[in-house]
């Protein structure tokens, strides 16, 4: 499977709520990054979480976010980020420039 | 009789080859009851033996940190191991001949003058079994994966380390597939040292990011 996005790319983490086993942290939704790397592909833990196969397998990244843009009463510096591993349907491009 | 074997009318030996990690008290959860369940009937058709579950537990219980440490000292003294381990942190390991190292997909970020790394996670506590052995109690209680995630520096005040404004702090939550090991920023005064000498500085507490190493008082 083709990777939709690159390293360096800005992007929008979807702000979605549906039932079942999400690896996507709720803190997290709805956040802007830019993804860090790309990790491989992964079997779906959304399928996995019920006895299916989880395939197609799925791109996975690790997206970097400023801790100020995630939770806006931090405190540290400005440069602080929490990178998160996020699956590729999580993923939009960015409409905005929240880390550049 | 241990606390998980209420509801359970009997008391053969094998049951007490389970352990939980913490005793709370509570009623058992579905899973668990799941768990005793299944063990109980492989042994009963004689699949495995209590015996053996006693030593695999054993065996992991018995993993500590020592490999990720050798890891780490490795990376000190050879910085062409160092940058191959941080490009691909398993082929890193397999480099060694580090075995045993299962379905592990690992990621080494390092500490500079400029930037500290910490791990968690927050959904629930994945952590670098094959290379630091089982995570302690606090990295799987909810107020460090609650806390390490939006007030970093508060909780690795709390261990001891005041981390200067101007070193920037990078909480990695390991959400999916990958597993996070810190590579700490070799002591000072070790120049000289060998491997094995350097990778006894190395705690786990430093592999997680929460701590940072020193050479030892002689």
């Amino acid at each position: 499977m083709k990777s939709r996005f690159r390293a360096g790319d800005a992007v929008s983490v979807r702000a979605a709520y549906p039932p079942g086993h999400i690896r996507t942290p709720y803190y997290i939704r709805g956040k802007q990054g830019v993804i860090e790397r790309i990790c491989g592909e992964f079997a779906n833990p959304e399928e996995l979480a019920f006895g299916r196969d989880g395939l197609p397998k799925r791109p996975l990244y690790r997206v970097r976010f400023r801790q100020r843009h995630v939770w806006p009463h931090y405190s540290g510096a400005v440069e602080d980020t929490v990178d998160i591993e996020i699956f590729e349907h999580w993923l939009e491009p960015a409409t905005s420039k929240a880390m550049t | 009789m241990s606390e998980h074997n209420r509801g359970h009318q009997h008391d053969h030996e094998h049951a007490r080859t389970f352990q939980r990690d913490h005793d709370d008290g509570g009623p058992l959860p579905y899973l668990q009851v799941m768990e005793i369940a299944v063990r109980e009937l492989l042994i009963e058709k004689g699949v495995i033996t209590p015996e053996q579950i006693r030593r695999q537990i054993e065996r992991m219980d018995a993993r500590g940190h020592s490999r990720g440490a050798r890891v780490v000292a490795r990376a000190w003294t050879d910085p062409a191991f160092k940058a191959r381990l941080l490009a691909n942190g398993r082929a890193g390991c397999d480099e060694m001949g580090i075995s045993d190292l299962e379905a592990l997909h690992l990621v080494v970020v390092e500490n500079t003058a400029d930037v500290h790394n910490v791990i968690v996670c927050t959904l629930c506590s994945c952590y670098p079994k094959p290379l630091l052995g089982l995570p302690p109690a606090w990295y799987k209680s909810l107020p460090y994966r609650k806390r390490m995630v939006r007030e970093p520096r508060a909780v690795l005040k709390e261990f001891g380390l005041e981390l200067p404004d101007d070193v920037v702090v990078r909480v990695h939550d390991s959400t999916a597939d990958m597993r996070y090991m810190v590579l700490p920023r070799r002591p000072e005064g070790t120049e000289d040292w060998s491997e094995e000498k350097l990778a006894a500085t190395v705690s786990r507490d430093c592999l997680i990011g929460v701590a940072l190493p020193h050479a030892l008082k002689q």
